[in-house]
């Protein structure tokens, strides 16, 4: 007998994302002309059409755990050219966001990264490079790809070794503490 | 004339060529930029990533300097410039949300090619030049976040913008046409997935040479930075010597309008556009 893989549609997750993202989403009749225009659909696990359904069927568990929403870069194509002015890339911002609370990320690396780039914002109020690739490279453990583009930045004069700090720090820090979960 | 300037992190880093370049044009053609008192970070491609909140609290910080000093805002980085049109969209449609200080938007934002493409300042701009760049061809890459989303930039044609194109060709630069002007360059992965890179970035170098470049010219610090630093090891994977110079638009500009040390710019270049300058008998 043939097996079937039976999907029970689960409404929940669709308002979970449509009210974090605030976006129409069962508007979407797909016509992949996000799929069509993404420059990062070679990598991806899951095509950005699709994850518009499955958001629909309620797949949750795959989509959190996908590889496509951290490779997607925000480059906006699809959010641009989207004929129901979805905000496809936004999307993929509120299925990051509920994956790292969910605690299954696909992509660790890529969300070590931007914990770091943001941990640098939260002491300094601007971004302290070389303190930023330091702190993520010590949390991934991946202490010694870049060596030879990282050299040749040094001798360019292109790594500064003190960070800029702000007077208005301590607002910026604040701003950390008025969300709903917190960054480290 | 004179505006405010936000030059975000990235110029007062790794892309100090970028924010020099910037004030030797303006110099030329008297604009005068006040730095935004106390800027912060505007949150750029990490903030949204996390959390939607902090992505407009931190850019609306900065908007909030600018409404008080009062003066138009260029950006050069499109990443800062995305996230201060957003927090200047969400603080106008509803400032209470975000700050007890009124707001009404007194201090518009623009971004470098915009701006200096903007009629009196190219105008301006064409009746300064010293040292025309003749013989040079080049491709304008504009990638990403200055353009899309159109709803937040306001880009006048998101997947054809032709202000750089413009800007290049009034300084005697060859500009050779080709589809690849707002693709993305992955920038925004090159610590995390080099093999993304890898192909997006090589995929440009292709078609730049494709189409008959010998440099490529942008006005963002992210597709600078990764166009220019990765350009080696493409070339070792895919065999093809580019040799592509990556430059700020406004390193260009400056050296028409006959800045006179733009040599401390091209040290800081990984791919080195001597040779090239030095082949058109413009060094």
């Amino acid at each position: 007998m043939q097996s079937t893989n039976v999907i029970s549609p689960d409404s929940a997750f669709l308002a979970a994302v449509a009210s974090r993202s605030d976006q129409p989403i069962s508007l979407c009749y797909q016509c992949r002309k996000c799929t069509n225009g993404c420059p990062l659909t070679f990598a991806m696990d899951i095509m950005p059409n699709q994850v518009m359904r499955m958001i629909e069927l309620g797949m949750r568990d795959e989509l959190l755990r996908s590889k496509t929403i951290w490779v997607c870069a925000s480059c906006q194509t699809c959010s641009t050219r989207c004929p129901n002015d979805i905000d496809i890339a936004h999307l993929m911002d509120s299925l990051r966001q509920l994956s790292r609370e969910s605690g299954n990320v696909a992509e660790p690396k890529i969300l070590k990264f931007h914990e770091a780039f943001l941990a640098s914002i939260r002491c300094h109020g601007r971004t302290f490079e070389l303190g930023m690739v330091a702190r993520y490279k010590l949390s991934t453990l991946d202490l010694f790809s870049d060596l030879a583009v990282s050299l040749e930045m040094f001798k360019r004069g292109k790594i500064g070794f003190l960070p800029d700090r702000i007077k208005g720090r301590r607002v910026v820090r604040r701003m950390f503490g008025k969300r709903r979960r917190g960054t480290r | 004339m004179k505006v405010s300037y936000y030059p975000g992190c990235s110029l007062h880093g790794m892309a100090v060529e970028y924010d020099e370049s910037i004030r030797s044009v303006c110099n030329a053609i008297d604009v005068d930029l006040v730095e935004l008192a106390d800027w912060n970070c505007c949150g750029a491609s990490s903030a949204h990533f996390i959390d939607d909140e902090l992505a407009v609290r931190l850019p609306a910080r900065n908007m909030l300097i600018a409404e008080r000093e009062g003066r138009e805002l260029l950006v050069p980085c499109p990443g800062c410039f995305q996230g201060l049109k957003h927090a200047d969209k969400e603080l106008k449609k509803a400032p209470s949300r975000w700050t007890d200080e009124s707001y009404e938007g007194r201090a518009p934002v623009s971004h470098v090619s915009e701006f200096f493409h903007r009629r009196e300042l190219l105008e301006k701009i064409i009746q300064e030049v010293t040292k025309p760049l003749t013989g040079v061809a080049a491709v304008a890459y504009h990638g990403c976040a200055s353009q899309r989303p159109p709803k937040l930039t306001d880009a006048e044609s998101p997947e054809n913008p032709i202000t750089m194109e413009e800007l290049l060709r009034a300084i005697g630069i060859e500009v050779r046409p080709w589809s690849y002007k707002t693709d993305c360059c992955g920038a925004s992965l090159t610590l995390t997935r080099l093999d993304i890179i890898h192909k997006l970035s090589g995929d440009l170098f292709d078609a730049a040479v494709e189409a008959g470049a010998e440099c490529m010219v942008t006005d963002c610090p992210m597709c600078q930075s990764n166009l220019d630093t990765r350009q080696t090891e493409i070339e070792a994977l895919r065999g093809t010597p580019y040799g592509l110079p990556v430059f700020y638009i406004t390193e260009l500009l400056a050296m028409a309008l006959g800045e006179e040390k733009p040599d401390r710019w091209w040290k800081k270049h990984f791919v080195d556009p001597v040779p090239l300058f030095r082949n058109k008998d413009l060094m």
